[in-house]
């Protein structure tokens, strides 16, 4: 059944059928309908809602459910993420799952409520301390949005690693038809790892404290394994009339619908452009643009961003200096509109 | 009666300096469980500071959280696996200053875990620096010249404040100075544990320990310290008790 729905709801509720058992968070727009949601149904259906009294609190609670095995989400935006990253580094050293949303606003500092991209080196480089990586994914719709975070939760569980759901405001904004998949059942993972009390059996301990040096190296190299794991196994892409392109635009999340609808006003033009969209930030899908950039035909990329070229970075490590970048962004809560993505590709090609 | 190491502590040598209070409080907490709790699921949640391998020495589950994160972390592991026994064990830089706004709204919110707040009066752990509980006139690493209300504040009474709060339900300050308090400091861990397992709200036991080490004296001169300078400033009793109508 088709349903109209906010993304921050629809996001919540997609929690929910994942079997998402406790929910965390501190309220900050654009995402805070996403903890209302949770307040209305997570304690009806027997489930633990705490509104913490700050987002370190929310974290730190989300670390300790985490740890006895529960499925836990919280959220937040930019700033209380930024508040957030040193229970992430500790989630992600002591190798709990736990989803997270970043419905990204404004920065830096206070910045403002509107709709960006500003978060995306801190959620794909760390933020936190340490060696460490977290899944980021990035949905480009309400229904993507759903679909992503009940595959957080699934993956979450599979490799023990934090996973972040990035969207912008307008993403959990605005509303949408989005379809649940009855027959979607999550994934019960066992957890022979997770604390519970029980005392007939070795003691569990979760913890992030590695004392002796050659043994923390022991613990960052074995991170290191399950992320190379990650990223051979978990990269997610979307390819948009790329096939044939002269020229590649890549974006993500919501600024990369408009960039779709540019391609598409550009090739009702007659110009060869295609889009490729990173679903995942983090394994970032570097061996899909490495191969655009080998390809003859294709003379450069445009990076579109809602910031000013985070990502950027990243398109220019994976293509390796093969063909040229360029950028195109807008930042401060702006949303860069059809017309002038179309502009900036035409000034390109003058 | 035959005395012998608790069931439920490891055979693990502590870590702790000769003569730190750790080991006795570790020792209590111990008995108390082996009495009343024998076969119940029990949580502990570790801390950062000295007590931050305190998961070696118990045979049972452990949450290590972040400095200061314990009472959320606690939150977290309680609301989950409510009937478990759940404790934290917090030194005075840990609850009383990156956590205290933790520990207050954890206290706020009725969670029904024990907080077992060890207040020695220094940060230990980083080499003796100033804590919040640190009294009038303490010299320290970095109150070189004594804490001097004026120029470093008060110390903080942890306890006190969390009295009036309706969440909780029991709050006592203890000693492990001598004998008497040390009996005094089990006596009051027993009934925070019973009252957490009567589902009653939170319940906190601060007991005031020794640091030979950052506090240059002898473990004796230490536990004379405590007797003769410290409760001057932290008073002993219980504080709190709803059950009992304290």
């Amino acid at each position: 059944m088709k349903i109209l729905m906010k993304g921050n709801e629809a996001i919540a509720e997609a929690a929910l059928r994942a079997g998402c058992d406790c929910f965390f968070g501190y309220p900050i727009t654009p995402q805070t309908e996403l903890l209302q949601y949770m307040a209305k149904k997570l304690l009806k259906s027997g489930g633990v809602f705490i509104q913490a009294e700050s987002e370190v609190g929310a974290i730190n609670m989300a670390y300790g459910a985490a740890s006895c095995g529960k499925r836990v989400m919280t959220s937040s935006s930019g700033p209380g993420i930024s508040l957030k990253q040193e229970g992430i580094s500790y989630l992600a050293g002591a190798q709990l799952p736990c989803v997270i949303v970043n419905i990204m606003r404004g920065g830096p500092g206070l910045g403002n409520i509107n709709a960006a991209q500003s978060d995306y080196l801190q959620a794909t480089k760390g933020g936190g301390h340490g060696d460490y990586k977290v899944i980021v994914l990035a949905p480009s719709s309400v229904q993507e949005a759903v679909e992503l975070t009940m595959k957080a939760f699934d993956l979450a569980d599979k490799y023990r690693n934090p996973v972040m759901i990035l969207g912008d405001g307008m993403l959990g904004q605005m509303m949408e038809v989005v379809e649940f998949d009855d027959s979607y059942q999550p994934q019960k993972m066992e957890k022979p790892w997770a604390v519970t009390g029980d005392r007939n059996r070795e003691k569990r301990v979760t913890n992030s404290l590695y004392i002796v040096p050659e043994e923390l190296e022991k613990h960052n190299l074995k991170l290191r394994e399950k992320y190379k794991k990650i990223k051979e196994n978990e990269v997610m892409v979307e390819e948009y009339l790329a096939d044939d392109a002269r020229v590649i635009f890549v974006s993500f999340g919501m600024c990369a619908r408009i960039v779709k609808s540019a391609v598409n006003r550009l090739r009702q033009a007659g110009e060869k452009v295609g889009l490729v969209r990173p679903i995942t930030l983090w394994p970032f899908p570097e061996n899909e643009l490495k191969s655009y950039a080998s390809k003859e035909e294709v003379e450069f990329f445009i990076d579109i961003e809602m910031n000013l070229g985070q990502m950027l970075e990243d398109v220019k490590l994976s293509v390796e200096g093969k063909k040229e970048v360029h950028f195109y962004g807008r930042t401060g809560g702006m949303v860069p509109t059809i017309q002038e993505i179309m502009d900036f590709y035409y000034s390109l090609e003058k | 009666m035959k005395f012998k190491r608790p069931d439920c502590l490891t055979k693990e040598s502590m870590h702790y300096c000769p003569g730190c209070g750790h080991g006795i409080i570790h020792r209590l907490i111990a008995e108390v469980i082996d009495e009343d709790y024998k076969e119940s699921k029990i949580i502990g949640v570790a801390p950062v500071g000295c007590a931050v391998f305190i998961y070696d020495y118990f045979n049972f589950d452990f949450v290590a959280a972040a400095h200061g994160r314990a009472t959320a972390a606690a939150t977290g592991v309680k609301r989950s696996i409510p009937d478990a026994l759940v404790f934290s064990y917090q030194g005075d830089g840990d609850i009383a200053a990156i956590g205290t706004s933790e520990v207050i709204h954890a206290a706020t919110r009725g969670e029904n875990f024990t907080a077992i707040f060890v207040n020695n009066g220094v940060y230990a752990m980083t080499g003796g620096q100033m804590a919040p509980t640190t009294i009038p006139g303490q010299v320290t690493v970095s109150s070189p010249y004594g804490r001097d209300p004026k120029v470093q504040g008060y110390h903080i009474k942890l306890c006190e404040m969390l009295v009036p709060l309706d969440g909780v339900a029991f709050v006592a300050r203890t000693s492990i100075h001598n004998l008497k308090n040390i009996e005094l400091t089990k006596k009051a861990i027993k009934r925070a544990f019973e009252v957490q397992m009567n589902n009653e709200g939170f319940s906190i036991i601060e007991v005031l320990s020794n640091c030979p080490t950052n506090w240059g004296l002898s473990p004796c001169e230490s536990m004379k310290r405590i007797e003769n300078e410290v409760l001057k400033y932290y008073s002993l009793g219980i504080f709190k008790d709803k059950g009992r109508g304290i």
